[in-house]
């Protein structure tokens, strides 16, 4: 018989990915929760676990959970190369080819022993917080774990925009759900009494980290812009929509990242990518949909090789839309949280979607839109096609299309996304001389919540 | 001289309503009388009585069906997104819809919620509701919301027709739809006691009727199909009896009912068009007619995956119950290709059957699914396991002529 002879390791280095200080702050923060959650249970603490979009961090933190994100937990697998096992495991378990990789993801990590993406143990949640903002998926993904691991959940229904803003009815919903289901759950489980002053306290440290998230991400109006508001801005969201809303060292993040990207204006810089700082600035794009995390970096690199900035996107709004005025209000705590569940980018209609695109279009004087769309996630992916004949229509900028998926390494074609990608940007070339969209107008005012 | 049968005339009617994608049925019944008006909707639920109390037409949009050949609306939709949005985009785009007022999108997904958007622009001059019903069942929470969201809606109507909806009216629509889901049931507690001789390929186009007959007349088609075809001599096979689910949005196409059928299979319970069936209780039609509908949605509605299961311990037990009631052996899961809500469902469903000794398959099709082959063996493959092999076959079959207990019943374990 034939031994097996192992493969040479690879003698290629792995390439160093350049980061600034916020970056390198940003990264550490998401490892210390990823600590946190495995050693939550020596510290006798309990896990939450929620999504991103209308996340009730400064909630959760009430009541001392440790704060677990499924979503989180499946894009940092998919950029640590690990979903596609656990997508492919989930399948073998008998789930669909057709739905969601971010669930399949998931619950392939648990069946993998529950082990998180920093190799960390995961532990599994005390209770599962369904607020369930723009997506029914993640109303199925927590009863399948429910179903399987038997986890308390208690659900916050957060009714749609429908209507392009927050009917006083759906706001009172919301606020009803948190009086009388949410809360009282929540110290149920966690065994602490609720205080409202807690609650305020940590909302004012929202607030603060909001103002500086949303002056970083408008600094994209730069030109050059010291950001990218797409690959960069992933960075930067991490925080303040995960497990740091609310807390100082959220605020203490935002304020060093927009002294950082102060600075970078006064030197006249663009963004930072993996490679450094970028060239020059030949195109500003606006991005629609969530990006591929499992070969994110070749993605980006397709666009700073070409002089690509992404100038602002609305995967950037998903856990929260800071840059219409909204802030987590601690006057009116429970309003403003409700307020916040309804106002994420995924539950607003699509004639708002559209409007805030041409808005970006305008105020940040983009080149064009690329949408790219991705298979797992319909609440995003329904509908592009039209957002996208729309905004050509009513910005008479140039529109391009491109599909991936969130965390499945077999839909992402490197060579077709690289060859769209070429031809679009040889298109706004061309059409950069006519101009930007005149009579750019809403066809329902966005909501200003 | 026609020599069709009473039962082959109504069927007949009901497939010509079927095949019919421009509507004719609404464009006359609104012709009839003028200022008439007529809201489409989506399938799974909405409160039609709120509707038909304004005196509109509630009409069953349920895609373009096999017989539609999709161009505009393709254009419109990713390859990995379900076919129902784009077909009926198609409807809209060809024209075949104009002959509605309204149209409303109840929340069954992601894609259907973004379709509504997509109508408000596309069709700006139409009245466009999207339907959002509460996944929170407390009485002064989500009853709450309900009321407000069936207020609105009452309200809209009511400016549509020039003056407001009356509670008279409301329960009066409350007693109709009373009655016509008292027909359905009829139909479907026949059916399981006598599938042989109500086909599901004929209680399917009966309940396509409903989408878009006025519910009276709706009503009166189905008692009329019930005493007709029981006088009907009709050949009974040793067919294994199941409950189709997981086709509550995207129907398949009839011919698939007719092979799953043909391959030796009585479908006794299902979830077509469960608009017809939501509500499990008659509505008490002498009260606040918003609260008893809220009501009646909130505690005694079907579950479906566009529902929420407040607890783990009530996953399947509407399912488990149909199994039971209907007197069935196994369970054929038949859902659209891409459907989250279903697909996701299924693994859940699956687990609460192996738990309960109660066989199942699956396949996905599409409502253009032209190649039944496979369906047909793979559903014939089903139907010979349970008749050779399955424990419950002999326990479930129920002996003929035995009372197939009422669909509300309680699961006997």
């Amino acid at each position: 018989m034939n031994a097996v002879v192992p493969m040479p390791e690879s003698r290629k280095a792995k390439p160093v990915a350049i980061k600034d200080d916020a970056m390198n702050l940003q990264k550490e923060l998401i490892n210390r929760n990823y600590r946190e959650l495995a050693e939550a249970r020596q510290a006798g603490r309990k896990v939450s676990a929620t999504f991103v979009p209308g996340n009730l961090n400064e909630l959760l933190m009430c009541f001392d959970f440790a704060r677990s994100l499924p979503e989180t937990n499946a894009l940092q697998n998919g950029m640590r190369k690990k979903s596609g096992k656990f997508i492919m495991d989930a399948e073998r378990d008998g789930h669909s080819e057709d739905v969601c990789t971010y669930v399949k993801a998931d619950l392939g990590m648990m069946m993998g022993g529950e082990i998180g993406p920093t190799g960390d143990p995961m532990p599994r949640p005390d209770v599962l917080l369904l607020s369930y903002t723009g997506c029914f998926t993640f109303m199925k993904w927590f009863e399948l774990i429910r179903h399987k691991y038997d986890i308390p959940t208690l659900m916050l229904h957060v009714p749609y925009q429908s209507q392009g803003k927050i009917d006083p009815n759906m706001r009172q919903y919301v606020v009803k759900q948190l009086k009388e289901t949410i809360i009282p759950g929540l110290e149920k489980i966690s065994g602490v009494k609720f205080d409202i002053d807690r609650l305020r306290q940590y909302m004012k440290e929202s607030a603060k980290a909001e103002e500086d998230l949303v002056s970083v991400l408008q600094s994209a109006k730069k030109r050059p812009s010291p950001i990218d508001g797409y690959f960069g801005a992933v960075y930067y969201i991490g925080p303040i929509f995960t497990a740091f809303r609310g807390t100082p060292e959220a605020t203490h993040y935002y304020s060093t990242l927009r002294a950082e990207i102060e600075q970078r204006i006064r030197e006249g810089k663009g963004p930072v990518t993996p490679e450094g700082d970028m060239g020059e600035e030949k195109y500003r794009l606006i991005v629609e949909g969530p990006p591929n995390w499992t070969s994110f970096r070749d993605f980006w690199k397709m666009f700073y090789d070409e002089g690509a900035v992404v100038v602002s996107s609305t995967y950037s709004k998903v856990g929260g839309l800071y840059d219409f005025g909204f802030r987590h209000d601690p006057d009116n705590p429970l309003e403003s949280l409700a307020d916040y569940c309804l106002g994420c980018y995924t539950n607003l209609n699509l004639p708002s979607r559209i409007d805030m695109i041409c808005k970006y279009i305008e105020e940040y004087e983009a080149d064009g839109l690329l949408i790219n769309s991705v298979k797992s996630c319909n609440s995003f992916s329904a509908g592009q096609l039209l957002i996208l004949r729309e905004v050509e229509k009513r910005t008479g900028k140039p529109a391009a299309f491109i599909e991936t998926d969130l965390v499945d390494p077999r839909y992402f074609s490197a060579a077709n996304v690289k060859n769209r990608l070429e031809s679009y940007f040889q298109m706004v070339k061309q059409k950069r001389t006519t101009g930007i969209g005149a009579n750019v107008k809403p066809v329902f005012p966005i909501a200003q919540v | 001289m026609t020599t069709a049968t009473p039962v082959q005339r109504i069927v007949e009617r009901c497939e010509r309503l079927f095949e019919d994608l421009d509507f004719t049925a609404v464009k006359e019944w609104k012709a009839a009388v003028p200022g008439r008006k007529a809201i489409g909707y989506m399938p799974v639920y909405v409160p039609r009585e709120i509707v038909h109390a304004a005196g509109f037409l509630p009409v069953g949009i349920l895609g373009g069906g096999d017989n539609l050949e999709v161009i505009q609306g393709d254009a419109y939709y990713q390859s990995y997104i379900c076919r129902i949005p784009r077909s009926t985009l198609e409807l809209g785009l060809t024209g075949r819809l104009d002959c509605l007022d309204g149209m409303m999108f109840p929340s069954i997904c992601d894609v259907i919620r973004n379709l509504s958007g997509m109508w408000q622009i596309m069709f700006p001059d139409k009245y466009v509701k999207y339907f959002d019903v509460p996944q929170n069942y407390v009485d002064n929470v989500g009853g709450n919301f309900y009321v407000h969201e069936m207020q609105a809606l009452r309200e809209d109507l009511g400016k549509m027709r020039g003056k407001p909806i009356t509670d008279e009216e409301l329960n009066a629509s409350i007693r109709v739809y009373n009655d016509n889901r008292a027909a359905v049931s009829e139909l479907y507690a026949y059916r399981a006691q006598k599938p042989w001789q109500a086909p599901t390929s004929e209680v399917y186009l009966l309940l396509r009727a409903g989408m878009v007959l006025p519910p009276e007349e709706h009503t009166k088609l189905i008692r009329e199909y019930l005493a007709a075809t029981d006088k009907e001599p009709r050949a009974r096979r040793d067919n294994a009896r199941v409950v189709m689910t997981g086709s509550f949005c995207e129907q398949p196409p009839l011919a698939l009912i007719k092979s799953v059928e043909m391959s030796g299979c009585y479908v006794v319970d299902d979830d077509f068009m469960l608009v017809t069936r939501w509500l499990l209780k008659e509505v008490p039609a002498d009260g606040n007619p918003l609260e008893e509908l809220s009501k009646a949605f909130l505690h005694h509605s079907a579950a479906t995956a566009a529902k929420y299961d407040a607890t783990r311990a009530e996953k399947g037990v509407f399912l488990v119950k149909q199994v039971h009631t209907r007197g069935a052996e196994g369970v054929v899961f038949a859902a659209p290709s891409f459907c989250d809500p279903a697909l996701l469902e299924r693994p859940m469903l699956q687990d609460v059957l192996a738990k309960h000794k109660i066989p199942y398959t699956a396949f996905k099709y599409a409502e253009n699914t032209g190649q039944m082959a496979p369906i047909r063996e793979q559903a014939g493959t089903f139907a010979d396991s349970i008749k050779l092999w399955s424990d419950v076959a002999s326990a479930a079959r129920p002996p003929e002529g035995a009372p197939t207990v009422a669909r509300s019943a309680e699961v006997s374990q």
